[in-house]
């Protein structure tokens, strides 16, 4: 009965025992793998050791609602040129590989069929913007995981001096 | 059940109508302030990154309702796009108790006496509606300082040789500077520039009962959460309900100005917190809005006398939308110039706001001030890209973890030349939720915003070069539609009606009970943030007021 109740509109926020509230478990993979090129592991974690994906998939429930089909279709669309490209899906592929997709898709070049419903230079800013606030962003949005970015840039915490936003209680 | 008659009815609780509000209740005067936002605290505007005045990703902290006021933007090219209020061609001013003041950097100009005769100091331009003022610097001059003493500014800006003569000193001395203005200052003046403490409504000492700053540098885009920064919802809105003659009414959306059949105001209808309408007479009708949202107000109010809406016979209303084309520069230094002390921004100067000349010599029109920044956060560095940095990738994040701590920003706005057709309108077919015809906004900026803006920022460079930058680089102004948070001039103020909407004292030409009071009325916007001259101005209307006030007319 809960599963035929949640079978509503709501389903795509409360996805059963899948892992995340909005991807799919092959989206979130491949998102993950777009998000580690645009903000890569080196002396530091890079953007999906941090949690973007989980800030992005957090956010398509809430102020990002509007941009799910973009997301949807945008990452089908991402795969769809990658096995056009190689023969693989993105997240398999090697680095200058997945680099080069990236750069294709930055100039709005990506494989034009899997590119119909939107532009690939569109979607690939909108991954760079949400990657960047997903990483450099506070973690109580779900990114950042341990204030890593912050470390990074030497910033104290909070990243500014001032109370924690959370330490201000509601008056009563 | 009729709501009680009062004396006068305030739309908006910003800037402007915050202190008209005050100025009449404690004269004497019964006022209903109606504003359409929240009375926001502290905990309302937690410090967050993503989701403030200033950085909207995740939505617009300070109203109005992202779902319920779309607006309509017209592009360089013509084409229409439906906008919510986090969009930035949306030009949002903040909807709250305090309007702009809860959550503004505060820093507290007073223009300068050419800001006030720009076209007798720069002639008639073409292309544009550049005028003087019919009131000058000295008119405002003795409400300046009222705003500076009765809000509370702190600063010092006496080594400014280009300031506007000042009776008072400010009451309350500058911050102890911070880390960047310790690099910029010698810079300038070996520069031969002349720079100083910037006036700041921010308490830099315990002052109206309210605690000093605290450094934090959480201030533009935000709440202040310990109340040292002064806006009108904590001074001058708090002593006008405490007069015991002034309600405020928040959640509620001004639908349109009522008249009668000889065409005075006689008071709004308006959607209360719980969308009922409702009808609030007055002897008096003031419109604080802010530059967008009153020339909408007076556009909606429609009758068989105004078929075009109040204020409107010479089609002026909406017309001339300025705000600031924003320019500068960021340098790059080898060193850590940056040390979270705030509120960041802190030195400034006024060298360039009048009498510039390019690279050739030839005069220039207009200029601004140039300041360090305020604020920054680590997602708004991502965009502070220097010339040859990647959008993304290993090199981007190089460059974050290089240069986050080491650089600077210095910006100014640009005093923009005001143009006839980049305006508001109110749209033929879009409403908000309440029914109400949304804004249409349309046009673009005067060429010569660019060149002064391209001016401008050279000398920021050369300013961040001599202060030791390695790299610097320019951040130039569009050339679209100008607005935002500094929105001004849909009102103008003017002695002939054929070419103005308000009279010298903020009175309507052809309705005598209905005032506007807020940036609207600027007839040029200053090269200066405006929230201390919509303060000014709404002090000296409101003196002129109560001065001509001869009680109830015709109220049971």
């Amino acid at each position: 009965m809960a599963a035929a109740a949640a079978a509503g509109p709501g389903l795509a926020c409360s996805a059963g025992r899948a892992p995340w509230r909005f991807l799919s478990a092959d989206e979130a993979r491949t998102l993950a793998a777009i998000c580690d090129q645009i903000i890569p592991p080196d002396e530091h974690p890079g953007a999906a050791w941090a949690g973007v994906v989980n800030y992005i998939d957090r956010q398509l429930c809430g102020p990002f609602r509007h941009l799910r089909d973009s997301y949807r279709t945008g990452l089908a669309a991402v795969d769809q040129s990658s096995r056009a490209l190689y023969g693989m899906t993105f997240a398999v592929l090697d680095e200058t590989m997945q680099l080069d997709l990236l750069r294709l898709m930055e100039q709005g070049r990506a494989p034009s069929e899997a590119w119909q419903q939107n532009s690939s230079a569109d979607f690939f800013a909108l991954l760079v913007d949400h990657t960047m606030q997903g990483f450099y962003g506070d973690p109580r949005h779900g990114g950042n995981r341990d204030r890593i970015s912050w470390k990074m840039l030497g910033t104290p915490y909070p990243p500014i001096r001032g109370r924690l936003h959370y330490d201000v209680n509601k008056p009563t | 059940m009729a709501l009680k008659h009062v004396n006068a009815v305030v739309v908006g609780a910003g800037a402007g109508g915050g202190i008209v509000a005050k100025q009449l209740a404690t004269a004497g005067l019964t006022v209903v302030l109606v504003e359409r936002g929240k009375w926001y605290t502290a905990f309302d505007c937690r410090k967050d990154d993503l989701r403030n005045q200033r950085t909207t990703v995740l939505g617009n902290s300070f109203g109005p309702a992202e779902d319920r006021n779309p607006r309509v933007f017209v592009d360089e090219q013509g084409h229409e796009h439906l906008l919510k209020p986090s969009d930035g061609a949306y030009s949002n001013n903040a909807a709250c108790v305090g309007g702009g003041t809860a959550s503004y950097g505060a820093m507290a100009w007073r223009y300068m006496e050419k800001d006030f005769r720009m076209r007798s100091t720069y002639g008639t331009i073409a292309g544009s509606t550049l005028d003087d003022w019919p009131i000058s610097y000295a008119d405002l001059e003795p409400y300046y300082e009222k705003a500076e003493w009765e809000i509370g500014v702190s600063g010092d800006d006496a080594n400014n040789i280009f300031r506007s003569p000042r009776r008072r000193p400010l009451p309350m001395p500058p911050l102890p500077p911070n880390r960047e203005y310790e690099i910029l200052k010698p810079a300038a003046q070996r520069l031969g520039l002349h720079p100083f403490d910037i006036p700041m409504l921010r308490n830099s000492v315990p002052y109206n009962g309210r605690a000093a700053c605290m450094r934090c540098r959480w201030c533009v885009g935000f709440a202040c959460e310990v109340d040292a920064k002064n806006g009108t919802q904590n001074t001058v809105i708090p002593t006008a309900l405490a007069t015991g003659n002034c309600e405020l009414r928040t959640e509620c959306i001004v639908k349109e100005i009522l008249t009668d059949s000889r065409g005075r105001a006689k008071g709004v209808a308006y959607f209360d917190a719980q969308s009922r309408l409702q009808e609030q007479t007055a002897d008096l009708v003031v419109v604080s809005g802010s530059a967008i949202e009153s020339a909408r107000l007076l556009l909606n109010s429609r009758s068989r006398l105004f078929p075009t809406g109040l204020g409107n016979r010479s089609d002026w209303v909406g017309r001339n939308l300025q705000g600031h084309a924003y320019t500068g520069a960021v340098g790059l230094f080898d060193f850590e110039v940056y040390d979270d002390l705030g509120p960041g921004a802190g030195i400034a100067i006024c060298d360039f706001n009048h009498g510039n000349h390019g690279l050739n010599g030839e005069g220039l029109i207009s200029g601004g001030m140039l300041a360090n920044e305020f604020i920054r956060l680590p997602y708004q560095f991502v965009g502070w890209r220097a010339p040859g940095v990647p959008r993304w990738g290993r090199a981007h994040k190089e460059y974050m973890r290089q240069f986050y701590r080491r650089s600077i920003g210095v910006m100014g706005p640009v005093q923009e030349l005001p143009m006839f057709d980049s305006r508001v309108d109110v749209d033929p077919k879009v409403k908000d939720y309440w029914g109400i015809p949304v804004v249409r906004l349309s046009g673009h900026r005067h060429p010569n915003d660019q060149v002064v803006g391209k001016f401008l920022a050279s000398k920021a460079e050369a300013w961040l070069k001599e202060a030791g930058a390695t790299t610097t680089w320019a951040f130039l102004p569009g050339t679209g539609l100008s607005g935002g948070q500094h929105q001004a001039g849909t009102c103008r103020m003017g002695d002939d009606p054929q070419t103005s909407v308000v009279d010298k004292y903020c009175r309507v030409h052809d309705v005598d009970n209905l005032y506007v009071v807020d940036g609207s009325v600027h007839v040029t916007n200053g090269g200066f943030n405006p929230a201390l001259t919509i303060m000014a101005i709404a002090y000296y209307a409101s003196d002129q007021l109560v001065k001509s006030w001869k009680g109830t007319h015709g109220a049971s």
